[in-house]
């Protein structure tokens, strides 16, 4: 590891994953990428970025969509690809940053400072969670949380070559449920900072 | 259940299995069409059928080492069942000599060229891409068109602000509507006429007149659709015609004069080929080892350029079709038919280009009349003289312009809306169908009255 850090975040729908990103950005004073990014994109391409919101993170429909080499009529796939873009630019640039989803471990696999995580979370404790931040019923919060979850597989599965949360394809796998969101943020900045020195010894 | 009926149930289920899973893209489809390929040899052929020789008339390898393949200069009518060798030699062929004309930058040196001939004035370009993007489509194919148009027209869009996405639709159809005109404007034609044995020239004077009378349609159709669209400017325009010169686009200027007299050189080829009796294979060799030797050590590079995969799907997919044609599932669509239409011929007609139309604007058009050539051909057993051609004719421009109906209906229209995609601007399934339908209904409307008003005084009907 050099200066530089990259730590990739994926995580469960109710988990706090995007929350213990947003801390840990905090804690080591680097930027934080998550649908942010699509911002961005669109003030670079002069383009509405509501253009891009609705599609994001989300695996185009089979029957809707055809391939004919490396192009496609999928939005879906345009849209994540101009954000697969945007992160290695960022990373090609030497800059540190963590990353919410978007693949994000798999398209900067090759980046030697990276560190990817996965939080995950207890059924009922996400469940309380989204229930309380989306104002939801238990049915609906379990309901949304299913379906996002499910979105964020099929979208993830079809870019990378290991599956969504298998605990192989990530550096660190974390219950948020167990620690609270505030001490896996630590627990993460601890861990990218032993690397850190384990890199420069 | 005898031996003939399992085979053809057989044939029939490894060929929708085929058509699910090119849909569905879960696997890529030259694994797809040759696996159901092999299938249909092992299965059909040989477990059912217990027939070696389909399956040499299946892979038709024979025919390769035949002079008329090479030369034709007999008379024989339509050629024989199997992997149509000739379409595929030719395509490969094309293939090597666009990647050539690529390689130099001729494609973007000819929009370029053309815009600035239009002071790169915005609804003039859009006329002259339109009418470009089917011109060119006549004798290349509609993806390296549309690949190289519709790039050239993001990069205007961003200098000139106007928004991309409608000339982008426009070009796209034309394409489209340009590859129906010419035998190898687009791989349905090609099929169609290298099994049928019918010439360039053939294809010009009969759905070249009807794409010609629709061109004009279509441009017309388009820019009223899209005017107010492209009259809109997107920012304030800050470069001047100096800026915008099309000899950048040149990357090596001997390459670019060789690759032009190639292109210039099959073009002549593929118009005079029924008077020099060179078959398209020939030509797709010729082409190809020209433009190799002209290319020097960049050779290889072209070769690697090459779609084999697309080469390869062809060959699958042409075993398949066999499979169906072997066991006389096609005749018993060709009874289908018969029977629905009563026999008359204007019916028939209207049921393949109709038929051809709606099918190709949901899947891909190349299976579809593989499949629907020893259809017509059965067809046309018992009818009046002449009367082949015109199911062949209904077939071409279904085939070519239904697939213009929706976004997935063909490869330029994938092509088109992923170069647009990639620049930002999303073209969906209700912005695409929304110009592309009418415009759609109309040509294949079109069609049908061209093709009954002319073959039906000349008594072909």
């Amino acid at each position: 590891m050099t200066d530089q850090i990259i730590v990739t975040i994926s995580r469960e729908f109710g988990s706090g994953g995007h929350e213990i990103a947003v801390k840990l950005a905090e804690k080591l004073g680097i930027s934080m990428y998550d649908r942010n990014m699509l911002e961005e994109i669109a003030k670079e391409k002069n383009i509405d970025s509501e253009e891009f919101h609705s599609w994001d993170e989300k695996k185009g429909n089979p029957l809707l969509t055809r391939r004919i080499g490396e192009h496609t009529n999928s939005w879906e796939h345009h849209v994540a690809n101009m954000q697969f873009d945007y992160l290695r630019e960022r990373a090609a640039a030497g800059e540190s940053f963590v990353a919410v989803g978007r693949c994000a471990e798999t398209v900067l696999k090759d980046n030697k400072n990276l560190v990817s995580v996965f939080v995950l979370g207890d059924s009922e404790e996400k469940k309380r969670r989204v229930m309380e931040c989306y104002h939801l019923d238990e049915a609906a919060a379990m309901t949304k949380m299913k379906r996002h979850d499910r979105t964020r597989k099929q979208y993830h599965n079809q870019y990378s070559d290991f599956k969504w949360g298998t605990s192989r394809g990530y550096d660190l796998c974390i219950n948020s449920s167990k620690t609270g969101v505030e001490q896996c943020a630590d627990l993460i900045e601890f861990y990218v900072k032993q690397r850190v020195k384990q890199a420069v010894y | 259940m005898d031996a003939k009926m399992i085979a053809q149930i057989m044939a029939v289920v490894i060929f929708i299995a085929m058509f699910v899973l090119i849909v569905l893209d879960k696997i890529e489809r030259e694994y797809v069409t040759l696996g159901c390929g092999i299938l249909t040899l092992g299965l059909v052929f040989g477990a059912c059928l217990q027939d070696v020789g389909a399956i040499w008339r299946t892979l038709n390898i024979q025919g390769i080492f035949t002079v008329d393949f090479w030369y034709q200069i007999s008379e024989t009518g339509e050629s024989g069942t199997g992997v149509n060798w000739a379409t595929i030699i030719f395509i490969a062929g094309m293939m090597v000599m666009v990647e050539g004309m690529a390689r130099v930058g001729f494609f973007r040196w000819l929009c370029m060229k053309i815009a600035k001939i239009v002071h790169f004035k915005t609804i003039p370009i859009f006329i002259t891409f339109m009418i470009m993007s089917s011109i060119l489509a006549m004798f290349i194919d509609s993806i390296t068109v549309i690949l190289f148009l519709a790039a050239v027209t993001v990069e205007l869009a961003q200098l000139l602000k106007f928004n991309p996405v409608p000339m982008i639709l426009a070009e796209v159809f034309c394409a489209n509507l340009g590859g129906s005109a010419t035998m190898c404007g687009d791989p349905p034609n090609i099929i169609i006429g290298t099994s049928l044995n019918y010439s360039f020239l053939d294809f010009v004077s009969n759905t070249g007149l009807i794409a010609a009378v629709s061109l004009v349609v279509v441009v017309i159709y388009y820019y009223f659709v899209f005017r107010k669209e492209l009259k809109t400017p997107t920012g304030k325009v800050t470069v001047t015609e100096k800026d915008l010169d099309p000899s950048k686009a040149i990357t090596d200027k001997t390459g670019f004069i060789v690759s032009s007299v190639i292109f210039l050189c099959a073009v002549v080829l593929l118009v005079t080929h029924a008077q020099t009796h060179l078959t398209v294979a020939f030509i797709g060799v010729f082409i190809a080892v020209v433009t190799l030797a002209a290319a020097g050590k960049e050779a290889v590079g072209l070769l690697k350029k090459v779609d084999y995969k697309t080469l390869l799907f062809f060959v699958g997919l042409f075993i398949v079709v066999c499979g169906l044609e072997e066991t006389g599932i096609l005749e018993l669509i060709a009874d289908f038919i018969k029977n629905v239409s009563g026999g008359n011929g204007y019916v028939m007609v209207a049921i393949i280009l109709w038929v051809s139309a709606i099918a190709s604007a949901v899947v891909d058009n190349i299976p579809f009349a593989a499949t629907m050539v020893p259809v017509i051909k059965d067809l046309s057993l018992g009818g009046p003289a002449g009367f082949l051609a015109v199911l062949a004719w209904g077939l071409s421009m279904g085939t070519d312009i239904g697939g213009s109906a929706t976004p997935i209906g063909a490869s330029a229209n994938v092509v088109g809306i992923s170069v647009a995609g990639k620049a930002g601007h999303k073209i969906g399934w209700g912005r695409y169908c929304k110009s592309a339908i009418p415009a759609t209904l109309l040509v294949v409307l079109l069609s049908m009255i061209i093709i009954f008003i002319r073959y039906g005084k000349g008594g072909c009907l």
